[in-house]
């Protein structure tokens, strides 16, 4: 890094004056409208400080003080990759699409990398993205470079597509902006699983935005598996839209990372459509995660729901905003949200913020909200049946997200976060042993 | 076998038992009775290695290892099996990985290979099938949504697959009717051997019709204040504890 480089909001800003020119899309007018609209709202809000309320828990300082240069990919082909999930792969390296990892042979649907495909997306980059309430998704729009892109044809069904995010080892912090487009169309179905990891000791951010557009009566499973390295910062922005009768199901596992943001808006815009957004956040020393949720319910006889549980152990520090915002047209919604927490040490910290918002008067809408600690009784029941001590916690952990975890349909996407859970016990006994 | 001498021991500061002495032979079936708050609960924690109980005095050893001094899952290893009182509810944990998890970690501590999960299922079925139980509790919930009688089953059945050699059963006769009162009766004599001792522990006389004692304990106020053969839950039955107390 330069002495001169600048950070905080100025340092992405003047990155992308000096990008500009170079970012994709720049001979086209409609890309070059949508960053310099970004770059006008992000300069005006600055990275989100604490006394704006949707950032009250979760302080973005460390980001901005840690002086961002471009990423260097420096992966050796097929180095660490983890193995692929489904039939088909698409790898990221620092944001970027790499088809040499990736492997998309043969699948029934388009896919492929924005960058590539940037000039045949007017239209679908921005259409559900907003950059001038959401500073995270301006700064992406400012500087994304690629991305993927999935359409998935009507009637179709998609299988299981691996969306792969690495982040290379590097001496300076590096900064990345990827922009997804996920479309199903009406019928089709797709369950998407996204691994995002990163180097043990590099600090990088992670700053993807999702669109993603449900169709009529179309499915999409969502899991994502957040296992970044641990000095990385992944703040990720999903935008789902959701036509009559679709479904759209996220599950987010927070594992990874040392300040990370996992916000979601959903909007149900047609009648008859479902969400379910579960999710796992599990922390250890000096991890902090957030997860704030937006649900939209727009539309008649829509059903949401929303499960959302906290381990902490250490001096680990999580929170959980979730607002559910039932307009008036949105006669007979039913929606629960749910957001528990295990403590495993008294140095932990929860915050925990749900919000109904109700303009319909026929609505069933329901939240809550625990908090405990490992039962002492159940831990010495399992102990008195010669479990030892360490297993009889991760069981209790274990059962604790079982509620979460039953929320994800897709047999192999619930495999993999079975796996990640494990992972993260086990490296959480290595790091107390 | 089991072997307790002046064995007192206190919750909050509160005395609850006041130097137990009580032997156990290998092979043999004890049964403890006494009043409510005699201390039998606490006598079967205090042998469990549950929490929150200070041993103030004595020892209790088991084949001559001091049992106080292990952990409560070091204990089953070497063959201690608490049936308990009031069975734990476990939501979210299935019965079938409970009970597989409790009996590999065993057989890992005996040397044993560990069972898959289709060798464990054929025994498991097979034990349920001798304590009535329907298979679909396997996948319940450990204790979860159970009635009193099924739990009390499958804490018996955790016994059964466990195979300890000795057993402690905490009013195991308690909430149950007569039919699973003699389900359960018979899956306690079916472990009975030259290997297995056990130690019965009840309020009442009923349980001991089913499982006849080789010796009866009488406990009150945290001590073992009479002894002797099965004939003595009978007296008991009919002149209560009280008699006893005053005698003592």
């Amino acid at each position: 890094m330069t002495a001169m480089q600048q950070k905080g909001a100025e340092g992405f800003l003047h990155r992308y004056e000096g990008l500009r020119e170079r970012l994709p899309g720049v001979r086209l007018p409609w890309v070059a409208a949508l960053r310099d609209v970004a770059a006008v709202a992000f300069r005006a809000s600055g990275l989100p400080t604490r006394r704006i309320e949707a950032w009250r828990y979760t302080d973005l300082r460390a980001v901005g003080e840690a002086g961002f240069d471009e990423a260097l990919t420096s992966l050796e082909d097929g180095q660490d990759l983890p193995a692929m999930r489904g039939s088909a792969r698409a790898v990221f390296l620092d944001g970027r699409f790499r088809a040499d990892l990736s492997d998309l042979d043969g699948v029934g649907y388009a896919v492929g990398s924005l960058a590539t495909e940037l000039r045949k997306l007017e239209g679908r980059v921005g259409a559900l993205a907003r950059p001038e309430e959401q500073p995270l998704a301006a700064l992406n729009t400012m500087l994304f470079e690629d991305g993927l892109v999935v359409t998935v044809p009507a009637g179709v069904e998609g299988g299981v597509l691996d969306l792969l995010s690495v982040a290379s080892p590097t001496e300076r912090p590096s900064a990345f902006h990827p922009r997804h487009l996920v479309r199903l169309e009406p019928g089709s179905s797709l369950t998407l699983i996204e691994t995002a990891t990163g180097p043990e000791d590099g600090r990088y951010l992670h700053n993807p935005v999702f669109e993603i557009e449900v169709g009529e009566g179309a499915t999409l499973n969502h899991a994502r598996l957040q296992q970044e390295g641990p000095r990385a910062f992944q703040l990720s922005t999903v935008y789902a839209r959701v036509a009559a009768g679709g479904t759209y199901d996220n599950f987010t596992l927070n594992a990874g990372g040392q300040l990370v943001r996992n916000e979601i808006h959903t909007a149900l815009v047609g009648p008859g459509g479902a969400c379910h957004m579960n999710g796992a956040q599990l922390l250890g020393p000096g991890q902090h995660a957030d997860t704030t949720t937006f649900l939209d319910h727009a539309a008649p006889d829509c059903a949401s729901r929303q499960t959302y549980k906290t381990v902490l152990s250490s001096k680990s520090r999580g929170v959980f905003q979730g607002k559910i915002l039932v307009r008036r047209p949105a006669q007979r919604t039913d929606g629960y949200q749910m957001n528990q927490t295990l403590f495993l040490s008294p140095d932990a910290e929860i915050d925990s913020k749900p919000q109904l918002e109700i303009y319909a008067d026929d609505v069933k809408c329901s939240h809550g909200a625990t908090v405990g600690e490992l039962d002492a009784e159940q831990l010495f029941y399992l102990r008195a049946r010669g479990i030892p001590g360490e297993r009889a916690r991760a069981m209790l952990v274990e059962a604790f997200l079982t509620e979460a975890v039953e929320g994800v349909s897709d047999p192999v996407a619930r495999g993999a976060l079975e796996a990640a859970v494990t992972g993260w016990w086990s490296r959480q006994m290595k790091d107390a042993a | 076998m089991l072997k307790i001498e002046g064995l007192s021991a206190e919750i909050d500061g509160k005395p609850i038992l006041n130097g137990i002495d009580l032997e156990v032979p290998t092979g043999e079936l004890h049964a403890v009775m006494g009043p409510n708050g005699s201390g039998k609960s606490t006598l079967s924690y205090v042998l469990a290695g549950r929490e929150g109980y200070e041993v103030t005095g004595g020892s209790a050893t088991f084949d001559g290892q001091d049992l106080l001094a292990m952990e409560p899952e070091e204990r089953a290893a070497a063959g201690l099996f608490l049936a308990f009182q009031y069975p734990v509810e476990l939501p979210g944990v299935g019965n079938a990985n409970f009970l597989r998890t409790a009996l590999n970690a065993l057989r890992r501590t005996r040397g044993e290979p560990e069972l898959d999960a289709m060798q464990f299922l054929k025994v498991a079925r097979e034990r349920m099938r001798a304590l009535s139980m329907p298979e679909d509790m396997l996948k319940r919930g450990v204790n979860v949504g159970f009635s009193g009688g099924e739990k009390k089953r499958n804490e018996v059945l955790q016994m059964a697959l466990l195979n300890p050699r000795m057993a402690v059963l905490d009013e195991t006769d308690s909430g149950l009717d007569i039919d699973a009162l003699r389900i359960v009766a018979d899956g306690v004599n079916a472990m009975r051997g030259p290997a297995f001792s056990a130690l019965v522990i009840t309020h009442y006389q009923r349980l001991l019709e089913y499982i006849v004692p080789d010796r009866v304990h009488v406990l009150v106020g945290g001590r073992i204040v009479k002894s002797g053969g099965p004939e003595l839950a009978k007296e008991l039955e009919v002149s209560g504890y009280a008699s006893v107390q005053a005698a003592a």
